[in-house]
């Protein structure tokens, strides 16, 4: 019943890993934009100007709120009407950012909310400006709990990489789409796919655990 | 402020720490309620009392971790509440906090060391990050305290491998190493076990003996604050219900309440 063909997964390995290489980027870039950005949605939730902090919480309750593709192809097939024209890569980069800026916006600030009061205290006892309370104090303790989540939205921005080849993103599931209408031939290309993003992810959530463990220990907080 | 005016310096000999018919309220409760308190410079204060009659209150407005709502608290002979424009006061902005803060340090309850940071660390926090001292020179004043305070020996240990008392220890030297001349003590003994309490009161009976510090303590060792303080006040329901040296609160009080609350406290032990 099966028709596995060795020769012809020999044949379009190149090719698949070739994508592979795009896969990862797409979610390291993505990672990178949503790791900043949802650093910067989750201190301006923080700042004592109400007007800032209500129309981030929003746009993050908005993004949170509406599916990842519609993000996609309203930054691709959008935009132009507002005469901003990006590649495929930027539109995707751009959207899967801003959509794991959003809910890495919320690790953060579970992070954040975890630091005891009497930290903050400290260091208003201690005249700290606020820039160094952020950075020196707080977020190197907010960092601990935010790990966790942070590690899950990577495998997650990893996994969600495929919604990207609706745009033509040339990653892995696009590359596999692309074998299987020029060959007919799907069993392979998909299975072959699935392989990659597990022996990827796996090993990526296993590291993230020693990580973890890793930042702990370096911060002297671990009894 | 209404029907009292507040000046906008004390002279140079004025106290060290005044608190001028100040107010707090949480909502509909008044925990504070037109405090007037003196403070002179070196002195030796402690504050008594139940819980919820506005004890750490004092501290906590005086250390600027909250606000106040009427009156003025002077600090050094300045406004730390306020601050004068064109010849009256006018409430502080951040930068005049900022400014006045330098004057003032806290030890808490709980210590509030910074955990991902050694004990020398912590100490040399802030005199490089706000004084801007170079890192020889805030390690140099940080291993002083930390040897004052016995604690030399663990400067490159964590928060974490420490215990409650030598915790405290480390906060104290950390405190010391702003400078300050008020120095604020809240609780600081609350959270420790009974054996490691001596070594932390023994800290700061030399702070008080070698150092020119003026102090606020609030405390629950009713036989400590009679051994060390200057003067002690017992604060009931938001006002100081009565003060005095500390043989005449313990020995020869007036005030039915004092009466009250110390021997509810002596007879718990």
């Amino acid at each position: 019943m099966f028709d596995w063909r060795w020769d012809f997964v020999i044949e379009i390995m190149p090719r698949l890993l070739w994508a592979t290489l795009n896969t990862l980027m797409a979610a390291g870039i993505g990672y990178g934009i949503a790791l900043v950005l949802g650093l910067v949605f989750a201190l301006a939730q923080r700042t004592p100007y109400r007007a800032l902090t209500l129309i981030v919480r929003e746009l993050v309750e908005l993004i949170r709120s509406t599916p990842l593709v519609l993000q996609i192809f309203f930054v691709f097939f959008v935009g132009p009407q507002f005469g901003i024209r990006l590649s495929p890569w930027t539109s995707g980069m751009i959207a899967i950012g801003l959509h794991y800026a959003a809910y890495l916006s919320e690790v953060y600030r579970g992070g954040l909310e975890a630091v005891p009061k009497g930290q903050w205290e400290a260091c208003r006892a201690l005249n700290l400006s606020a820039r160094r309370t952020y950075f020196g104090i707080i977020i190197p303790q907010a960092l601990p709990a935010s790990l966790p989540g942070m590690g899950n939205y990577l495998v997650g921005i990893f996994k969600d990489t495929p919604m990207l080849s609706v745009i033509g993103v040339a990653e892995l599931m696009h590359t596999a789409n692309a074998l299987g209408s020029e060959t007919y031939r799907f069993l392979e290309p998909y299975t072959l796919v699935g392989v990659i993003f597990l022996m990827i992810s796996l090993p990526t959530a296993a590291g993230l655990r020693s990580f973890e463990a890793w930042v702990r220990q370096s911060l002297g907080m671990t009894k | 402020m209404t029907g009292h005016t507040h000046p906008t310096s004390l002279g140079a000999d004025g106290p060290m720490v005044r608190f001028s018919k100040v107010t707090k309220r949480y909502g509909p409760l008044t925990v504070l309620d037109s405090l007037d308190l003196d403070v002179g410079a070196n002195e030796m204060v402690s504050i008594i009392g139940p819980s919820g009659s506005g004890k750490t209150t004092v501290l906590r407005m005086l250390m600027t971790l909250e606000e106040i709502d009427e009156g003025v608290i002077y600090v050094d002979g300045q406004p730390l509440t306020h601050m004068e424009r064109g010849g009256t006061l006018v409430k502080a902005n951040a930068a005049h906090l900022r400014r006045q803060r330098t004057n003032i340090g806290m030890v808490f309850q709980h210590f509030n060391l910074f955990p991902h940071m050694t004990a020398l660390q912590n100490c040399m926090e802030a005199p490089v990050q706000v004084l801007g001292l170079g890192k020889d020179e805030a390690e140099a004043r940080s291993v002083e305290l930390l040897d004052m305070v016995g604690l030399a020996d663990k400067k490159d240990q964590h928060p974490s491998r420490l215990s409650g008392g030598q915790q405290q220890r480390v906060a104290i030297a950390r405190a010391l190493a702003m400078r300050p001349k008020v120095m604020l003590l809240d609780e600081v003994t609350s959270a420790l076990d009974p054996e490691v309490i001596g070594e932390v009161l023994n800290v700061i009976r030399r702070l008080n003996s070698e150092h020119s510090l003026t102090m606020l303590m609030v405390t629950h060792q009713m036989g400590f604050a009679k051994e060390i303080s200057d003067r002690v006040c017992f604060f009931y329901a938001g006002r100081i219900a009565e003060q005095g040296p500390p043989e005449q609160i313990f020995g020869n009080a007036q005030n039915e309440r004092t009466k009250q609350f110390l021997s509810a406290v002596l007879s718990a032990g």
